[in-house]
């Protein structure tokens, strides 16, 4: 959200992907959040992570809450289409939006604030139904626009700015995704690109509900000494699980033996993740155990990031709807109106 | 006292006793033989066990509003028997099941019939689901008896109803004349009241508003629907669900529709309008309280103009209760629904025919104005059967989409802004997201944006776009249904101004009227904005009364203040105890003020 646009002069010798973009083409305004903000590397990580995918921009709808976070879609993606719905609300309106077609790409962002207070009831059944989406929370700990107030993810026993202590438990996304049922479900921290680039590439790859929780500290508000959303303490107490490569259905693939530290889970376009395990014994197929190891690390502190759970044959809210391929909105008068004879044979019926 | 034809007869039943189906069998036997019925069914919100009515008019000349008065109460509930007796006429009737006595001491100015309904179930029946299911059927065999309805009716009517299910049908038919063989054997007749073939029906059909209004969603091109169980709505959403099965499924049972049913009202809307964003035509059906749910979004959708229908099937306000009673007093609520300056569009139909229209025309002018539509129904046509014209769909009529830019017209180079007012008329274009490559795309947003959609807090860009949203709902008039006037048969200078379901009430009070001296002009108003003819209705008349169906006459203020009149002009008739508003009513109102201005005039 900001009066000034980008220039739009590319360098010519910047890379074209394979639809014929360069990175610059995936960007959007320039961003108006505080200069080291979390939320703008989030950004980038889009940018660039569908830049690497090969997506066309228009393909992609972007959608966001109101909050911090919620204002960054105007910041990537300017050749798409984005909607800045209202508070806590954004999930009920991608729903929508993808009911009606099916054939574009749905990239949710949105806040600790927006998904896990005032908008937690749109989180959960937008994630039970499977909606074919990517979910980005991207999770400071407080309310940002409204200058600090702790939200739900806040830890208990976390302080303010102010030195006010939370006394709150904590809402955890991840778990809660999990227990919901999403079929694909990471977290991250917005200082590891390198972790968190591949992440949102799977997720975009992913068919069902693709959950991220990016740590993503708020230097205004929540960066200090006794915040467990800071820079400095997420570092300390992150815990990566594993490490993930997309690797394109085209490309050949290297055949891994099962048990030298790699797993790889097919999606349903072909690709592969290959995660590469830094946690010997953790392996995101296993739902059950994720939410078990997550709760484990959780009670002593430890920050457990990665790609946590991931179900390649996860169906998606359309295919449990039996919905037709032609995209609803695409549908005219002749194959949607039953017509004259049809409604004599019904009035016929009512008399 | 003795009419043909022309009676009012109630069923007083336990609720989930199954006498639904034998009362709604009753009315539709009597239409049959080609005289007009209008039944009503007065429910509680309950599944088990609380009393609920179903109150059937029958009426040669046709009149559909509810008359007021039972000229024959077949009184199944004891909860509830002294006061259903107490409501029947002076001279009427009372049906009763005589397994056991009447109670001492019941009117003397009424004629009581007993048939022992239980006694006949108990000996013929073995099975006490059955003796309790077949004893509506038993009463219904009997009051055929006693009215002179057709048996051959009632009988082809239970084998269309347990069509494909023989062992349900002739036990039903065997049980209805077994009650009208005991009838005939043991009771006086024909009655005062007897119902006689005529052919006062022709190619009327039957059904329920909220039957029609789901339908019309299937003719007018929604493909998304989102809901939430709420009465007197719920069946809009269900209704919606059985046409589209019958008519919007592939051979390999691929769907062109998707209906969710959501977490609450607030994701409905949102689905709604994520879905209208898109491209897709969507609506949900709700009630008051959802609409209040509703409102943040409905700002939204109006600010940032995008195409939304509601159906709103209105009913008494909180809680549980009254909610199963009829109203018009959400009015306001929709009309203003939301923060900020917003307005919205508001269609009322009279009853099922012009819901299933209005259904269609509402996805139309949603999409023509990018804005919310509200489809303003009753529980008295959504959830009452109701004899109305056939539905009608011109053969030629394609679904308008409004101002979208395509691929094609982009690709052209049409210069697009989004809230760019290029033709005066209010209405910006739009383009669906996904459509071209490099252009047409836009950031979708509340209030702060300029006419292309940037992101601005400035004052100037601000009014620009209200003053336009103002310009568009001024283009709304001309695109809305427009209001029905009828005449009286001469020149009067008192006109009566109504909507909704009030519709067949308002008709028999005005014949009423003219038949004692009084000559009304009627106007029927069929959407908000108020087109320039209804001012111009208001301003031709020295005396105006104004139907509503709620307390504070809200459609009265909304018009008092689209056109700036003076309140004084327009006096409000009000009905709002939950029971549909009847002739009398209307008509006793009028009499009463007009009445009273002549006091004031000789005074």
């Amino acid at each position: 959200m900001t009066y000034i646009a980008k220039p739009k002069l590319h360098h010519p010798s910047l890379t074209r992907n394979r639809v014929g973009f360069t990175r610059r083409d995936y960007e959007g305004k320039i961003s108006t959040l505080c200069a080291g903000c979390g939320h703008d590397s989030i950004s980038a990580a889009i940018v660039q992570a569908c830049w690497e995918l090969d997506i066309e921009p228009h393909r992609v709808a972007k959608l966001s809450g109101i909050g911090c976070s919620s204002k960054t879609p105007d910041y990537f993606l300017g050749q798409s289409h984005g909607f800045n719905t209202v508070h806590g609300r954004m999930p009920s309106v991608l729903t929508g939006a993808y009911l009606a077609n099916r054939d574009l790409l749905y990239l949710g962002v949105s806040g600790d604030g927006d998904s896990a207070s005032i908008g937690i009831g749109q989180f959960v059944h937008a994630m039970r139904r499977g909606v074919d989406m990517t979910y980005i929370v991207e999770n400071n700990g407080v309310y940002g626009l409204t200058k600090g107030q702790f939200s739900a993810t806040a830890d208990q026993g976390s302080k303010s700015k102010k030195g006010v202590e939370n006394t709150d438990s904590p809402v955890d996304l991840v778990s809660l995704a999990l227990q919901l049922g999403a079929s694909f479900v990471a977290r991250s921290f917005s200082g590891d690109k390198a972790q968190l680039v591949p992440l949102i590439k799977a997720a975009m790859k992913h068919r069902g509900a693709a959950f991220i929780d990016v740590i993503s500290p708020c230097v205004a508000f929540n960066n200090h000494g006794g915040s467990t959303k800071s820079y400095d303490y997420v570092r300390e107490h992150n815990d990566a699980v594993n490490r993930l490569d997309i690797i394109e259905g085209r490309a050949a693939i290297e055949v891994v033996q099962p048990d030298d530290g790699v797993i790889d889970v097919e999606q349903h376009d072909g690709s592969v993740i290959r995660l590469r395990k830094l946690e010997a014994d953790y392996d995101p197929r296993d739902r059950l155990e994720a939410m078990n190891f997550i709760a484990h690390h959780a009670a002593k502190g430890e920050v457990v990031t990665g790609l946590l759970f991931v179900d390649a044959d996860a169906r998606d809210f359309h295919t449990h709807l039996k919905t037709a391929p032609t995209p609803l909105n695409q549908l005219d008068t002749a194959a949607l109106c039953p017509g004259v004879a049809a409604l004599e044979k019904v009035n016929a019926g009512l008399r | 006292m003795s009419a043909t034809n022309d009676f009012v007869i109630k069923f007083a039943n336990v609720n989930g006793s199954g006498s639904a189906s034998a009362n709604e069998l009753f009315a539709k036997a009597i239409l049959r033989m080609g005289v007009p019925v209008s039944p009503r069914n007065i429910f509680p919100s309950n599944i088990q066990g609380l009393p609920t009515w179903y109150e059937v008019r029958v009426s040669a000349a046709g009149h559909l509003g509810r008359r007021g008065g039972v000229d024959l109460m077949v009184a199944m509930n004891p909860q509830t028997f002294e006061a259903d007796v107490r409501e029947i006429e002076a001279g009427g009737y009372l049906f009763f099941d005589s397994t056991k006595p009447l109670p001492p001491g019941v009117r003397s100015d009424i004629e009581i019939i007993g048939m022992p309904l239980t006694m006949l179930c108990v000996k013929h029946y073995d099975d006490p689901r059955q003796r309790q299911l077949l004893k509506n059927v038993l009463y219904l065999g009997g009051l055929s008896m006693l009215l002179g309805i057709e048996p051959e009716v009632v009988e082809t009517l239970l084998s269309e109803q347990y069509k494909g299910k023989p062992q349900l049908a002739q036990p039903n038919i065997d049980a209805f004349r077994l009650g009208r063989a005991w009838a005939k054997d043991n009771l006086k007749y024909p009655l005062k009241f007897a119902v006689q073939r005529a052919d006062n029906v022709g190619d009327r059909i039957f059904i329920d508003g909220n039957s029609a209004a789901g339908l019309g969603c299937v003719y007018g091109g929604a493909t998304v629907c989102a809901w939430y169980p709420i009465t007197p709505s719920t069946s809009v959403a269900e209704a919606f669900e059985k046409y589209c099965h019958k008519f919007r499924v592939d051979a390999d049972g691929k769907r062109k529709f998707a209906i969710v049913q959501a977490e609450d009202e607030i994701a409905s809307i949102g689905m709604v309008v994520g879905a209208g964003w898109n491209g897709a035509r969507a609506f949900t059906a709700t009630s008051g309280p959802g609409v209040s749910l509703m409102t943040e979004f409905l700002g939204l959708a109006y600010f940032a103009e995008i195409p939304a229908t509601i159906v709103n099937v209105q009913r008494g306000g909180p809680s549980t209760g009254m909610p199963t009673r009829t109203q018009q007093a959400d009015v306001l609520s929709c009309a203003w629904a939301s923060h900020g300056d917003t307005q919205h569009v508001l269609l009322f139909p009279e009853d099922p025919h012009e819901s299933f229209g209005f259904a269609a025309d509402a996805l139309d002018l949603a999409d023509k104005l990018q804005t919310p539509v509200f489809l303003m129904l009753d529980l008295d046509i959504g959830m009452n059967q109701r004899l109305c014209k056939p539905f009608q769909w011109d053969a030629e009529r394609t679904h308008q989409r409004g101002k979208v830019l395509d691929a094609e017209a982009l690709e052209s180079g049409v210069p697009f802004g989004r809230y760019r007012d290029v033709d005066g008329d209010g209405i910006a274009y739009r383009t669906y997201p996904g459509t071209h490559p490099v252009r047409g795309a836009y950031f979708t947003r509340g209030t702060t944006k300029d006419a292309d959609a940037r992101y601005s807090e400035r004052g100037p860009d601000y009014l620009e776009n209200v003053h336009r949203l103002k310009r568009k709902f001024e283009t709304a008039k001309s695109l809305v249904p427009q209001p029905i006037v009828e005449r009286a048969h001469r020149p009067t200078s008192i006109g009566v101004l109504y909507f909704g379901s009030t519709s067949p009430s308002m008709h028999e009070a005005a014949q009423r009227l003219a038949a004692e001296g009084l000559a009304l002009d009627l106007m029927r108003i069929r959407a908000y904005p108020f087109p320039d003819s209804v001012r111009d209705f208001v301003l031709a008349h020295e005396q105006v009364f104004l139907v509503e169906q709620n307390r504070d006459a809200q459609l009265r203020t909304l018009l008092i203040h689209a056109f700036d009149l003076d309140p004084a002009r327009i006096t409000a008739v009000l009905h709002y105890d939950g029971t549909p508003i009847t002739a009398r009513f209307i008509a006793g109102a009028i009499r009463q003020r007009l009445a009273a201005v002549r006091q004031e005039v000789a005074a």
